[in-house]
């Protein structure tokens, strides 16, 4: 166990170890489905009171970026604020093969690293309750030429249902002050 | 044909020709820059961004970084964000609240009210030689507060906001009113919408000023329904407040295009935003007391409009500002802010708040579909050969009539009439004729009977 792993209050034993392979896995087998298309089978994994949330982000004067930096769930305009419902709307806009944002299908990669557990609820060896920190690196390509980059954090809540594991919260802070892509057409 | 400043000849709207090179080519957008955005009236903000004293947020007017704040007497500003010395910004921040802009270069400070008050070693070095009067901060030449929305203009011999927007104001008036009818009264969510797309920034105004013929292009967001009663099975990306009111399309003095609808007499209320019960009612109350305050007027409701050159409007569903930021010749940064009536309970607040999120934007379903559109339209007008062929602007050429049935130059069908006066507009500033030519029009009376 390392002193940041201390700072975070998880303690990093083989019970951490074993969940957070097991997380891992959701993470990768949800990237899968994203990358391969596979929308529909992607809204099966969110929980039906899923919370999608991208705030906005300021360039704010130190000291005040606690406060100030991103807009606020609830109370502000953001890139996203979303419930399962919106996302399905999404979803079913790209199947009209009319949503000539994604139409042709971009072609996107997602990569996620840097994944790390806090806020198990309520045990680490019988956890219901997962929080988890990572990082994303998505590589967007359409059309012919047209290329972004997508770089952030995210911190998603992850909840057992019926015994499978469900995203009910993911908090997306793109690494983006004036947004340089043209569209947000892809799911972070 | 960009090298004989024939600008008119670009923007043929008595055949209803327009030059793609307007739409690619890099003179013309520098001269765009010198002509137009230099004089024309330009969005900046919203006063309810900045409510107390020493607020600031940093604004765009044509490329440049401009900072709108309240001094410390309460007195708005519109500045250049460029130091008077060496030119660095002195505001790096897209909001906040201070008592000075302290430029970080050399450290010279100027007050919210834009006066140099602090240059390092003053005594010692420029005793002999600084007016420090003389180096304030560079202000706009006139600016107006218009229900709360911040426009200025770097031109002291435009003519006043109010004379400038004519009889557009009747109609940017629907955005800035409350819903109820009752003057100004609404406020800027926080979290303003900036983004980078890669479109000539006239493709877009045009896009608001009524070109409603690509209504088309968002088929797929028709089909899956996301208005405001979707969750109530409406179809369609808005709910259809308009299902039984006359379309106009109205161009006004200025290059200014409207598109507003004219309700029946009998002006019934048409039942909208069904997924909540409260926010239902609250729009069913704003509407008889609109029409108990308005009469008459209150049959006239809004859509979409431009006012020239790049500030364009939804009225309502999803209602907002957003300027159309030149940024090369293909390239446009587009910033938007929402808003809603002040006095709105919680629930409609949330409501729309997250249906212009779905709505409206880079994230928004039926914008993004947009975005693409107008990418590849501007893309095409650098093509060798493409660029030979003028886009056509045909559309309903001559159907239109002066000040019937409301003031304005005014079509009952779609048309590309908006269009081709805003190109003619945009010709007569390129040309750099003066404000009687820029403002004449075929409804020219009509900006008489209204100012």
């Amino acid at each position: 166990m390392n002193d940041l792993g201390a700072k975070n209050k998880v303690r990093r034993d083989d019970y951490y170890y074993r969940l957070k392979q097991e997380i891992e896995e959701f993470l990768y087998d949800e990237a899968e489905l994203l990358d391969q298309r596979n929308f529909r089978e992607w809204l099966d994994i969110l929980s039906d009171d899923l919370i999608y949330f991208m705030p906005i982000r300021r360039n704010v004067k130190f000291g005040t970026h606690n406060e100030k930096e991103n807009t606020r769930e609830g109370y502000d305009i953001s890139w996203f604020e979303e419930d399962k419902w919106t996302l399905s709307k999404r979803i079913d806009q790209i199947y009209t093969g009319k949503h000539w944002a994604e139409e042709p299908l971009s072609r996107v990669s997602r990569m996620i690293t840097n994944i790390q557990l806090q806020n198990v609820k309520p045990t680490m060896q019988e956890p219901c309750e997962v929080g988890i920190k990572s990082r994303f690196l998505i590589y967007q390509n359409r059309s012919e030429t047209e290329c972004n980059s997508f770089y952030g954090k995210r911190s998603d809540i992850l909840r057992l249902e019926s015994g499978v594991w469900k995203l009910i919260r993911r908090e997306i802070i793109l690494d983006q002050n004036i947004l340089m892509a043209k569209n947000l057409s892809i799911f972070f | 044909m960009a090298e004989n400043d024939n600008y008119s000849g670009m923007v043929d709207g008595i055949n209803g020709l327009i030059d793609r090179q307007i739409f690619s080519n890099e003179k013309i957008y520098s001269i765009e820059l010198e002509k137009v955005f230099t004089r024309s009236w330009l969005l900046v903000g919203h006063e309810t961004q900045i409510p107390s004293n020493g607020d600031f947020i940093t604004s765009r007017m044509g490329a440049e970084s401009v900072i709108l704040c309240r001094d410390s007497n309460g007195k708005i500003h519109v500045f250049l964000n460029t130091c008077t010395h060496r030119g660095m910004k002195v505001c790096l921040y897209d909001e906040g609240n201070t008592a000075t802009f302290t430029c970080p270069f050399h450290a010279w400070s100027f007050a919210t009210d834009g006066k140099l008050v602090g240059v390092p070693h003053e005594k010692e070095l420029y005793s002999k030689s600084l007016n420090k009067e003389k180096w304030s901060l560079i202000e706009v030449s006139q600016m107006f507060n218009y229900k709360g929305s911040i426009w200025a203009t770097w031109d002291k011999s435009a003519p006043n906001f109010i004379e400038y927007l004519g009889g557009a104001k009747a109609h940017l008036d629907f955005a800035l009113d409350s819903l109820d009818g009752s003057e100004g009264g609404t406020e800027v969510f926080g979290g303003v919408h900036k983004w980078i797309s890669p479109c000539n920034w006239k493709v877009p105004a045009e896009n608001f000023c009524g070109d409603s013929y690509h209504n088309v292009s968002h088929i797929s967001v028709d089909m899956v329904g996301i208005g405001p009663s979707a969750g109530s099975g409406e179809k369609g990306r808005r709910d259809n407040e308009l299902a039984d009111a006359q379309h106009l399309w109205i161009s006004f003095p200025g290059g200014h295009g409207i598109h507003s609808a004219m309700k029946p007499a009998n002006n019934e209320y048409i039942e909208a935003y069904k997924d909540n019960p409260i926010v239902e009612e609250y729009y069913r109350h704003c509407y008889q007391e609109r029409e108990l305050k308005l009469g008459e007027r209150a049959r006239i409701v809004p859509f979409v409009g431009t006012i020239f050159p790049n500030t364009s409007f939804h009225g309502r569903q999803p209602r907002a500002l957003c300027s159309w930021h030149p940024n090369g010749p293909q390239s446009s940064q587009i910033s938007r802010f929402f808003l809603v009536d002040k006095v709105a309970p919680k629930e409609v607040k949330d409501l729309v708040r997250r249906y212009y999120m779905r709505y409206a934007g880079p994230a928004g379903m039926t914008e993004q579909d947009d975005m693409e559109n107008w990418n590849q339209a501007t893309a095409s007008c650098s093509g060798a050969i493409a660029r030979r062929f003028p886009f056509n602007y045909q559309q309903s050429m001559g159907d239109y009539k002066i000040n019937d049935p409301v003031p304005g130059m005014v079509s009952t069908q779609m048309t590309e009439e908006n269009a081709r006066q805003f190109y003619k507009c945009w010709a007569s500033y390129m040309e750099s004729q003066d404000w009687k030519k820029i403002m004449s029009h075929p409804a020219q009376t009509a900006l008489g009977n209204d100012t």
